[in-house]
């Protein structure tokens, strides 16, 4: 599904990823860890085709497409999701409204008719139903005066909502409360399927207790130092990064 | 012979047409006097420095219409707010229209400023009210002022509310020669009455017109006056707004302005708070590109102890299109307990657009709260980036962010109907079909 080789990406002049290769099949749930300022997010915007970063070398390939020219709109229409760490707020603008403003953009680029409106209030009633919404929610301005932890389910509502191959969940449980968490995770879950693919970035092991990774890789100062399954995850939150960055100094 | 001189001279063939034993035409000749000495401003007045009428005054503008022209209303349906019931108050070329109007005295009066300065039965309320808050020294309103005939004239009694809104509407159809309009309107709500007024002007010519439109609106204790300017002309039409607001103790006045197209606009808003407990209310939205200019002058002058004024502005200019916001509060040393709130936010869109925005504040008080603040920035990027990751494409994307910051101004506009008129504006101005009323 998604194939990164030796990818290279500069903000601003300074370079943040310094060759990532990572290979994510259908049907599987990667998790990437890493220590603050490692280039998580970062790989996360790159992915999502974030202009305001340079990727000075290597390629993403999506389905087997190279997608560096493809604008972060074309992304999401081929099935590219990035769930925010820090969500925007668009006053005016309903969740609802902004839910239908983008499916339809997505069935346009297809040569899709819009989605008759009947369809889009079923959509939209059982996809806020997996996520305990309450439909009052979902009249309210995106994002505007959300707590953290509705931000959060709200950006995983959305993932229901636009049903992505690849989802990519940066810092997801940062701001959540355990009940929080636990609904964003069962949604989640929900979703997976072994037709896509659950990229999952943290900093800590919590979220993964919910959403179990198949691989867990950790990168360190934009390189990708050391990969393994869950139990490397357990592993790190036992002994923090220290050995890593030791181990990645020698 | 330059558009002065066209206008000095031509006083003498107006006077013919009007009554010059009326007490009201020694206001217009005073003020005729004034305009010759002063003329037109010039960019060396403060008030002037980013707003030039140099080049309209080299068009040849006809003071007069040179016939009369009619419209049918299946033709110009489009500029009502057609889903509503209104009272209509329609000038073609700066006459009367009576087959698009819909005026009314039942119990009020909404009616022509023509029948209010000649008529004898409103003599005593003119006498009190024309020329009364409206400037004698600035040079375009005295030129108004001057050539005061007709326009929109709206009394409305003590404890009355109209059963509807009021659309004002002056079309121009050119007749073939640039044209200048010079409408006069006075609105009265007395005390505890509530009006809700819709101002348009809308050239339907590609010949050019300069609009000088004064507006004076009193507004007794504890009334409600809700305005509306509603500015979207075509290119080769102009208007310079003069409004004088008068309040009373426990009078809300709310203006809103709605800039979204015109050669160049300039609105001159003046509110003078004379009494306790008053609030005045400034809001605007400015979405203009090409060469387009709008320049917003507001003033408050807080006179009277424990008052309130609003103002918030949000202006988005693209191409080489230019703004001004000046925003003037005077609070006297009398004017204990004043708050007075000011923002001015704008987004350029373009390198080539240009805003001059400058807070003045002349404060004489010392237990007030005056807050002012104006920003001036571009579309945030990782705004950008979110509403594309969505699958919005980048101009659908860049239209939702814009709509976004303008909003909150729409949020006080008390008329459902004029509110979706207004996004349907500001999403056709911006370009997009969103597929949903914004």
């Amino acid at each position: 599904m998604l194939k990164i080789k030796d990818l290279h990406a500069n903000v601003e002049g300074k370079e943040i990823l310094r060759g990532i290769n990572l290979e994510v099949n259908a049907g599987e749930v990667h998790a990437i860890m890493g220590p603050n300022g490692s280039g998580k997010s970062t790989l996360a915007s790159v992915i999502a085709g974030n202009e305001t970063y340079e990727v000075t070398a290597g390629d993403i390939f999506l389905n087997g497409e190279n997608i560096e020219d493809l604008s972060p709109e074309e992304r999401a229409h081929n099935g590219v999701f990035l769930s925010f760490q820090y969500p925007v707020e668009i006053p005016g603008v309903s969740v609802t409204n902004f839910m239908k403003t983008a499916i339809n953009e997505s069935r346009k680029a297809k040569g899709l008719e819009d989605m008759p409106a009947k369809d889009m209030l079923k959509l939209i009633r059982d996809k806020s139903e997996l996520l305990e919404i309450d439909r009052k929610f979902l009249s309210r301005s995106l994002n505007e005066g959300f707590s953290g932890g509705e931000k959060k389910r709200n950006e995983i509502f959305q993932m229901a909502m636009l049903e992505p191959k690849l989802a990519i969940l940066d810092e997801t449980d940062s701001g959540l409360d355990i009940d929080a968490l636990r609904i964003v995770a069962n949604g989640v879950n929900k979703l997976k399927s072994k037709d896509n693919a659950v990229v999952v970035i943290t900093h800590y092991q919590r979220l993964l207790e919910y959403i179990v990774p198949d691989f867990v890789h950790v990168l360190y100062n934009g390189k990708i130092v050391k990969s393994g399954t869950k139990e490397l995850a357990m592993e790190l939150e036992e002994k923090g990064y220290d050995w890593i960055k030791q181990e990645a100094a020698v | 012979m330059d558009l002065k001189d066209k206008l000095v001279s031509s006083f003498l063939a107006f006077e013919n047409n009007v009554d010059v034993h009326n007490p009201v035409h020694d206001v217009r000749t005073e003020a005729i006097k004034n305009f010759e000495t002063k003329g037109f401003p010039s960019r060396k007045e403060e008030a002037w420095k980013y707003t030039s009428l140099n080049s309209l005054q080299k068009i040849d503008f006809s003071i007069f219409p040179k016939k009369e022209s009619s419209l049918e209303y299946k033709d110009v349906k489009k500029y009502f707010i057609h889903q509503i019931d209104t009272y209509k108050i329609v000038f073609i070329d700066g006459v009367f229209s009576s087959n698009l109007s819909e005026t009314t005295h039942d119990g009020v009066d909404i009616c022509l400023m023509s029948s209010a300065l000649t008529k004898p039965m409103y003599k005593a309320v003119i006498d009190v009210y024309f020329n009364k808050v409206a400037s004698k020294d600035e040079s375009l309103t005295t030129l108004n002022t001057a050539f005061s005939r007709e326009g929109a004239y709206i009394y409305i009694p003590k404890n009355k509310v109209p059963k509807k809104p009021i659309e004002i509407i002056h079309f121009s159809t050119g007749n073939d020669v640039a044209l200048m309009l010079q409408p006069r309107n006075l609105i009265i709500a007395e005390e505890n009455s509530e009006m809700q007024i819709i101002e348009r002007h809308q050239s339907l010519t590609s010949n050019a017109v300069l609009t000088n439109c004064v507006t004076e609106i009193f507004a007794a204790k504890n009334a409600i006056v809700d305005y509306y300017k509603v500015q979207n002309d075509v290119d080769s039409a102009s208007l310079v707004d003069n409004t004088y607001v008068d309040q009373k103790d426990g009078s809300h006045v709310k203006v809103h302005t709605f800039s979204f197209g015109g050669k160049l606009l300039r609105n001159n808003l003046n509110f003078y708070q004379n009494g306790e407990r008053i609030d005045s209310t400034m809001k605007g939205i400015t979405i203009i590109g090409d060469k387009q200019h709008v320049d917003h002058h507001t003033l408050v002058h807080h006179i009277e102890p424990n008052c309130e004024s609003h103002q918030d502005y949000k202006g988005i200019y693209a191409d080489s299109s230019t703004g001004v916001f000046n925003g003037k509060i005077i609070v006297d040393k009398i004017a204990q307990k004043t708050n007075a709130f000011q923002k001015n936010n704008n987004i350029l869109i373009s390198d080539k657009a240009t805003i001059n925005t400058k807070p003045q504040l002349e404060i004489f008080a010392d237990d007030v709260k005056c807050s002012h603040g104006c920003t001036i920035g571009q579309l945030d990027e990782e705004a950008l980036f979110y509403l594309q990751s969505r699958g919005i494409p980048k101009k659908e994307a860049r239209a939702l962010l814009m709509y976004a910051f303008a909003n909150n101004v729409l949020e006080s506009v008390s008329i459902p109907e004029l509110k979706v008129r207004i996004n349907k504006l500001i999403a056709n101005k911006l370009g997009v079909n969103l597929g949903f009323d914004l």
